[in-house]
């Protein structure tokens, strides 16, 4: 579905004179078909940079970089205020040139499963955070593309609904009809490992993978348990933060 | 907030209002300044009075320069913000042009174009137009600018095309842009059709305050200007109102950022 061999990107220097930055230094790494792949890694480790590769929105400057069409999920939930819940779910099917009764059609059920019914026409200042960052996911799982690119999307939440926003996030992975490939970044080791099928850790700048642990766990899981716990370790210290 | 409060955000302006008025009255009373120098506010009121006919004939002919004044400049001034952020190489070689147009003092442009374009409604429209059409260009303009690259990126994602990305995301950024815009150019638009009216004209009140000033007539001109500064008003309150119904979510994330 996925796959980055030796890719490396380096943007010019603010000012003239200043060195370059190296944002990612040889990244390889492969993602399956319905695979959820985790990428946790420290500020500015360019975790936002592999993301934007995979979605074609920025090309490498060395290597290759190959993906099925992907779509984006913002950290912020930028949903329009000028549209409904439900419009704003509808939008990437708006763009697509679907037509509006199709588009609400296809959203409808989803407002139910991720617990969002009632509030279709709902303004978007009157959503709370947790049910914006709902429609967001929602807008951008509708754009029916087979990959999703998830950039940090629960970091803005407070940790009981970042929580819950991680429950939803792994049912609807699974209820959706089509099943899709996830590249998810955080920096939130544990939700890297309830999450992930695998959790790729990156060293600060330049990005390069430091380590890739494999979490062969049954899921839901629970991050109270006890493997889930030892893995977050694992990560954590490959992160060079004792656990 | 308390009732308290509330109620003193809307007398407060009021009070301050009839306190210079006041100050005034007295002034002109007690220090025996010439009616013809100053005329004191009961004079002006009793002007207004007297001379509504007068006073209403005239701001029909200068509200219909003024509206359409706007309407012109709006619509112009629009199209010409979304040439010029769609168009990088028109950014760069017409908005020093826009700059400049500023510049041009309309006091000494009113009477030439009273000569080319005659006492009728366009020499009024062309200065109101140029008065107005530079404040909403920047405006939307700095509209379009609020548009979040992040949201860019993501409609990029989704496969929009720029139009798209124009008519879905960009356009509905720069609508309050183009509100305060308007907003802005409903004051200056009172003030260019005054100057357009005194270069050339038979009606409007901008003519009407030349006639009175040269007869002296200070509590008739006066009188004019107070319809004037009404009428502005009326028109910024109007033009909020519109904008508030018409881009409710401007208004509601001040009042949540607020908070």
């Amino acid at each position: 579905m996925i796959s980055l061999e030796g890719v490396t990107r380096v943007f010019p220097g603010r000012r003239r004179g200043s060195a370059d930055v190296r944002a990612i230094d040889g990244v390889s790494f492969d993602v399956a078909a319905g695979e959820v792949l985790a990428v946790v890694g420290p500020s500015g480790c360019g975790k936002t940079t592999v993301l934007e590769l995979i979605c074609g929105l920025q090309a490498p400057d060395a290597g290759r970089v190959q993906s099925a069409p992907a779509a984006l999920m913002p950290q912020r939930d930028l949903l329009l205020p000028w549209l409904s819940a439900i419009d704003n779910a509808c939008l990437a099917l708006r763009v697509r040139g679907v037509s509006a009764a199709q588009a609400r059609a296809a959203a409808l059920p989803w407002f139910a499963r991720l617990g969002l019914h009632g509030f279709e026409e709902a303004h978007v200042w009157e959503l709370s955070g947790g049910m914006r960052q709902r429609v967001s996911f929602l807008r951008t799982l509708l754009a029916g593309k087979p990959v999703l690119a998830l950039d940090e999307p629960f970091a803005a939440l407070d940790a009981l609904t970042r929580a819950e926003a991680q429950g939803w996030l792994a049912r609807a992975l699974v209820d959706a009809e089509e099943p899709h490939t996830v590249v998810l970044v955080t920096h939130d080791v544990e939700e890297a490992v309830v999450l992930g099928d695998r959790v790729v850790v990156m060293s600060p700048r330049p990005g390069r993978i430091v380590k890739t642990v494999a979490v062969e766990l049954p899921r839901p899981r629970v991050r109270t348990d006890a493997a889930v716990v030892a893995l977050r370790a694992e990560v954590m210290s490959a992160l060079g933060v004792p656990a | 907030m308390s009732s308290l409060r509330r109620n003193a955000f809307w007398l407060l302006p009021i009070a301050a209002l009839v306190l210079l008025l006041a100050i005034w009255q007295v002034y002109v009373d007690a220090g025996g300044v010439s009616q013809l120098v100053l005329p004191s506010p009961h004079k002006v009121l009793v002007a207004l009075v007297d001379d509504r006919g007068t006073l209403w004939h005239n701001l029909k002919a200068s509200g219909t320069e003024i509206l359409l004044g706007i309407l012109v400049a709006g619509l112009l001034g629009f199209s010409a913000a979304v040439v010029i952020h769609l168009w990088t190489p028109v950014r760069v070689s017409v908005y020093p042009l826009l700059v400049a147009s500023q510049a041009i003092p309309v006091v000494t442009l009113a009477p030439l174009l009273t000569l080319w374009l005659g006492f009728g409604l366009l020499p009024k429209l062309v200065v109101i137009g140029l008065v107005c059409f530079f404040p909403i260009v920047v405006t939307t303009l700095a509209g379009f600018e609020t548009v979040d690259p992040e949201l860019v990126k993501l409609m990029r994602t989704f496969d929009a095309s720029r139009l798209e990305i124009f008519r879905r995301v960009e356009l509905p950024s720069a609508l309050p842009g183009l509100f305060t815009g308007l907003k802005l150019a409903a004051v200056f638009a009172v003030i260019g059709d005054v100057f357009a009216e005194q270069a050339g004209s038979n009606s409007g009140l901008g003519y009407l305050l030349n006639a009175t000033l040269a007869n002296l007539e200070t509590a008739e001109a006066f009188a004019t200007v107070f319809v004037l500064s009404a009428f502005a008003i009326l028109l910024f309150a109007l033009l909020s109102v519109i904008e508030r119904r018409a881009l409710p979510w401007v208004y509601q994330a001040k009042v949540i950022s607020s908070r």
